[in-house]
């Protein structure tokens, strides 16, 4: 049970030649899992979330969550944040995340339902505010809370963090914990922040490019209450870290 | 913070009405103190008088309701059809296959051109009049709508396509309201054009309107009904625009 991929292969055609972008993957997350998938631009990451997401189809192998296959999107299970907020510019906080909305809901359902997510990315009051009058920050917690609305059992994060600045960032990723806690969804992060990777993640996947594979799965055996500053944290960020530039002299290093 | 608002709208008028206050204060010099030829161009003694006298007889606003009738009229009909053949052409791809040779055949005929043609099929009453201000209209909103349509962001389709949207939803919540602003760009450059063809059609055949003011003017040489008749159309014009822009900018409201 869980989501399970099995081999999965994505190849795609660039002016006729074939390219291999996804290179025989297979990985098992449990329900409730944090995934933090790292990897160099151009490593697939990105690919692989969509293929999860059910927006792009696998070339061979296959994608499953509990037990059925995945080949096209399926909101009441799965949502999806973009890096980009991808807010209607047109619309208010209000309607922008009503518009995540996939049940039959009852009006006054809806409205409960919307000003409970409101509250819960910490934006009442700016229910009426467009896209516009918002921060880059307050923007992404509208499109956390659009995706969060339908209450999906695994929350697909597009480096959702990577255009903000570093104290918003850090604040976005405590909520994000926070609602995880709460609702306990599986939860698969994909990021070039290895920090970020380290600090939510309770195993890190590192991809590599060229065909796109797993790497390496690297197990975070840390609390939940992790703290950045701890050599513990230290510790792990700098095995992932080392998945990138391994060098005998660094390897070790932190063997002490 | 207001005052400097102000300060600053003051400034913007002051620099825009700059050119257009020396060119008056010339000619009102001039026509004052004989160097301007009034056989030419008519002084403001002239132009007052012939206001005053046009005014009093009722012909002035006769003149300018009948162009501004033609010109809503004219306006209603093209930029509709303009509409509704820019939605199916945006919207529907074999529309658009079949329509790419003949709009780019067409558009480039001045609709002055059409003229004898017009008269020939239609005689030279209203509707031939009508044709040539809608065929103004006609071109500026068609090719605005259709760019419209293609202004649609793939980044929104694809977030609607992940929270399995129908095809009816997604026209309505995102491909239209992102085509608004162009097509009111094109309502607006549209009304303009609309406004220069109903000087042209009523100059060749007509017994009524500002055309047909100018023309009476020229053939009794009267240079002070010409340039009344000028005026009317530019003030008429500016007035046209100014109110299309304070529309759009109600209606484009995320625009700010």
């Amino acid at each position: 049970m869980g989501l399970s991929l099995k081999n999965v292969q994505k190849n795609f055609i660039i002016g006729g030649k074939k390219l291999e972008v996804l290179h025989d993957l297979s990985l098992d997350i449990e329900a409730g899992e944090i995934i933090s998938i790292v990897g160099t631009s151009g490593c697939g990451k990105s690919t692989l979330l969509k293929l999860i997401a059910g927006l792009d189809q696998v070339s061979s192998g296959e994608i499953s969550l509990n037990g059925s296959v995945i080949n096209k999107p399926n909101s009441k299970e799965t949502g999806i944040v973009f890096q980009e907020s991808r807010l209607f510019p047109w619309s208010s906080v209000e309607k922008n995340i009503a518009f995540g909305i996939t049940e039959k809901l009852s009006n006054e359902e809806k409205k409960k339902r919307i000003q409970e997510h409101i509250d819960m990315v910490g934006l009442h009051g700016f229910e009426k505010a467009l896209p516009a009058q918002l921060s880059g920050g307050m923007q992404q917690r509208v499109s956390i809370a659009r995706t969060l609305i339908n209450r999906p059992n695994v929350l697909l994060l597009d480096e959702p963090f990577g255009a903000l600045d570093a104290f918003t960032k850090i604040n976005l990723q405590e909520e994000v914990l926070k609602i995880w806690q709460k609702e306990h969804m599986t939860i698969i992060l994909v990021t070039h922040d290895i920090d970020e990777a380290v600090y939510l993640g309770d195993r890190v996947v590192v991809m590599s490019p060229k065909p796109g594979v797993i790497k390496d799965v690297i197990p975070i055996e840390l609390s939940r209450d992790r703290d950045r500053t701890n050599a513990d944290f230290a510790f792990y960020r700098k095995r992932v870290f080392n998945e990138f530039y391994r060098s005998e002299e660094t390897e070790e290093d932190f063997v002490i | 913070m207001k005052k400097y608002g102000v300060l600053n709208r003051l400034e913007t008028i002051s620099s825009a009405m700059f050119i257009p206050v020396i060119i008056i204060v010339w000619w009102w010099y001039g026509a004052k103190n004989g160097t301007l030829n009034t056989n030419l161009i008519a002084g403001p003694d002239e132009l007052k008088k012939c206001f005053t006298d046009m005014w009093q007889d009722g012909s002035l606003q006769r003149y300018l309701l009948a162009s501004t009738g033609r010109v809503l009229k004219g306006f209603a009909i093209g930029s509709s059809l303009g509409f509704i053949v820019g939605t199916l052409d945006g919207l529907l791809p074999p529309v658009r296959k079949l329509l790419a040779a003949v709009i780019g055949i067409l558009r480039p005929i001045p609709p002055i051109s059409l003229i004898p043609f017009l008269i020939l099929w239609m005689g030279i009453g209203e509707s031939s009049k009508l044709t040539i201000i809608a065929i103004g209209a006609f071109w500026a909103v068609l090719l605005n709508t259709i760019q419209g349509f293609q202004e649609t962001d793939p980044k929104l389709l694809e977030l609607a396509k992940a929270f399995g949207k129908s095809k009816i939803e997604i026209l309505f919540r995102i491909i239209l309201p992102s085509a608004i602003p162009s097509v009111f760009t094109g309502l607006r450059l549209g009304i303009s054009h609309a406004w220069t063809a109903v000087v042209t059609a009523e100059m060749i055949a007509a017994s009524s309107g500002v055309g047909y003011m100018i023309q009476i003017a020229r053939e009794l040489v009267r240079p002070d009904m010409l340039l009344l008749g000028i005026i009317c159309i530019a003030c008429i014009g500016l007035i046209i625009d100014l109110v299309m822009t304070l529309i759009l900018k109600k209606i484009v409201y995320w625009r700010a």
